[in-house]
């Protein structure tokens, strides 16, 4: 077990730097050139001498060669230094220090409500298979892993805020300032950010817990005589939870890209939307810190994951 | 042609050909949502090559129809701020999704399941080099790592195409490496090499045909998230240049007047769902006709 948790943080750390060379090249190849981009959209093009558009360049140290601008950024970064923003004139970390709160808010409700409901619903399913509850609900999974994210936030919001008037459109309000409204803000959002990962949780669920209930010990279980609740729960729930728990884990990557969409549907100021106005803004800076972060954060929760098979799982031998 | 050569590969069993192609449609067509995801995609192929002659009006030009037009005989799905029509739009709209999610499924699969069957055919470190690249490029969330290339590469339908297919390269190749390092330990293999057959000679004329069946279905499905992800793009204003039609960008478009005119988004978003639909589903049935084991991996 020990030899196999390090063999894997070693894989995980060739991989760190593999992350950190997609995102620092694959950023900075990509055609345009950020400052002339910068002074364009500050239409002072024409106007600035050639001098002050190399001081500038020297300023943001784009007269190094990428190498070198490589190394200095990861040098940077052990610093907790992403940079300055050539739009926003700003910190990079004071940026996203802003933003990232607001996402793990939104992200971090609709990565448990896509659990907890996902799982849930899955072992009902599972459980009662063939009655009205699953003749109900696993339709809706099918529904709920083709439905658009931007356009279900669209169609919660024309139902409940412009027809009915129950919940408020858009926006975000710390739940420190105003619990009360940032909650009910955030529940359209929530629904719509966890609603692919509770039906793609709750399909893998269903399959790997019809598959361990008709395993022989569960059999043996039923034949003590144990009670219903005490089969599945005890014994069948932990085992069928293997599959969903790597599901789970991916859904991180899926939040994080939905909240792309779901920041952009509903007005939140989270890090989606700081990505893609950036992203339009051709701000290379913010851009890289905002996916480096996201994938160090996929990275980590990955490898939780493939530790954590162990935990639940004890026949899973690390070979 | 694709069932012919994947009964080819006797996967399962060597019964003869005919009876494995009636297995095959018989599974297939068991599920009547099946069937109905088959005619769903064969009605949308029909529309995005016939747009020409379907579209009742051209739908790049403004002014066919008064601007905001409500749903009405002539434009029976309204029209958008500048009067062009929803309809004609929403049915060219069809071309778009159709052919970033074919061109991007052709060109990721292209790269990316050579790209697996090397690595565990060869082991070692080649599997190490494009193995834990692929992991790293598996840190990134599919539409983020697209939203971002396609957004610095620029407007363009080829630029979407470009970074959905880099997006999902890493997809391939891990299953693709997965079925390949199953079929490799096969005694067909051991036979293959015993008798001196070429590196080139066992990859792509034992381990491919026989990994065949299991990657049919993971493109099928990976159709429908491509045409997912490519409307989430065009949502967010990253893709198709302003005249063209894109369903993404559509319900973007009418987002703005929700409340006046609610089909504007409505219907895109419909088109986008029921076409994603229609894909997983048909996915689901080459799974179950072509490899049951599959269930619950894709």
């Amino acid at each position: 077990m020990t030899t196999y948790i390090i063999r894997r943080l070693l894989q995980g750390l060739i991989v760190l730097i593999l992350v950190t060379l997609v995102v620092f090249f694959v950023i900075r190849l990509l055609p345009g050139d950020p400052l002339i981009i910068f002074i364009a959209q500050t239409a002072q093009l024409e106007a600035m001498p050639q001098e002050m558009i190399e001081q500038l360049r020297h300023e943001f140290g784009l007269d190094k060669s990428i190498v070198v601008q490589y190394i200095n950024w990861i040098r940077n970064i052990f610093r907790g230094d992403f940079g300055v923003s050539i739009y926003y004139r700003e910190h990079v970390s004071t940026l996203m220090a802003e933003r990232f709160p607001v996402t793990l808010h939104l992200g971090g409700l609709a990565l448990i409500v896509g659990a907890v409901v996902g799982i849930a619903a899955g072992l009902i399913t599972a459980v009662r298979r063939g009655k009205w509850l699953d003749k109900i609900i696993t339709p809706l999974t099918y529904i709920g892993i083709t439905i658009p994210v931007f356009w279900l936030g669209i169609l919660m919001i024309y139902l409940f805020g412009l027809k009915l008037h129950w919940l408020p459109i858009s926006g975000y309000t710390s739940p420190l300032d105003d619990f009360w409204l940032s909650t009910r803000q955030l529940v359209m959002p929530v629904i719509c950010l966890s609603f692919f990962s509770i039906a793609a949780n709750a399909r893998q669920m269903r399959s790997s817990m019809l598959e361990t209930i008709s395993q022989d010990y569960v059999r043996t279980a039923w034949a003590k005589g144990l009670s219903e609740r005490r089969v599945i729960m005890k014994h069948a729930l932990k085992n069928s939870l293997i599959p969903v728990i790597t599901l789970v884990g991916m859904g991180v990557g899926i939040i994080f890209g939905g909240s792309v969409l779901v920041e952009t549907v509903f007005a939140i100021p989270g890090v989606g939307r700081l990505l893609v106005s950036s992203i339009l803004g051709q701000d290379y800076v913010v851009v890289q810190a905002i996916t480096f972060v996201i994938a160090i954060t996929i990275l980590l929760v990955n490898l939780m994951v493939d530790i954590s098979y162990g935990w639940f799982d004890p026949r899973i031998r690390y070979g | 042609m694709a069932e012919s050569r994947v009964t080819d590969a006797g996967y399962l069993t060597n019964t003869p050909r005919a009876s494995e192609w009636r297995r095959f449609r018989r599974v297939f067509f068991s599920r009547g949502v099946v069937a109905f995801g088959l005619i769903v995609l064969l009605l949308l192929l029909i529309t995005a090559i016939f747009a020409a002659w379907l579209a009742p009006y051209d739908p790049y030009r403004p002014g066919v129809a008064p601007s905001l037009a409500q749903p009405s005989w002539e434009h029976w799905l309204g029209s958008d701020i500048l009067g062009r029509d929803t309809l004609s739009r929403l049915i060219y709209g069809s071309r778009t999704a159709l052919m970033v999610g074919f061109v991007s499924v052709a060109a990721a699969s292209v790269i990316g399941i050579p790209m697996g069957i090397v690595a565990a055919y060869s082991g070692g470190a080649v599997n190490a080099v494009i193995m834990r690249s692929m992991d790293a490029l598996m840190c990134f969330p599919m539409l983020l790592l697209s939203l971002v290339i396609a957004g610095l590469l620029g407007n363009g339908i080829w630029n979407v195409i470009i970074a959905l297919s880099v997006a999902t390269i890493p997809g391939y190749a891990r299953v693709t490496h997965g079925l390949a390092l199953s079929i490799k330990e096969n005694d067909f293999i051991l036979q293959q090499r015993s008798m001196g057959s070429s590196y080139q000679r066992v990859i792509f004329q034992h381990i491919l045909p026989n990994a065949f069946p299991s990657l049919i279905v993971l493109m099928t499905m990976q159709l429908g998230n491509l045409i997912l992800a490519e409307a989430g793009l065009s949502f967010l204003g990253i893709g198709i240049e302003p005249p063209g039609a894109a369903w993404g960008a559509m319900v973007n478009d009418g987002y703005r007047y929700l409340l006046h005119n609610p089909i504007l988004s409505f219907a895109p978003g419909l088109a986008i769902m029921l076409v994603v639909f229609a894909f997983n589903m048909v996915g689901d049935g080459l799974r179950d006709a072509l490899d049951p084991r599959l269930r619950g991996l894709l």
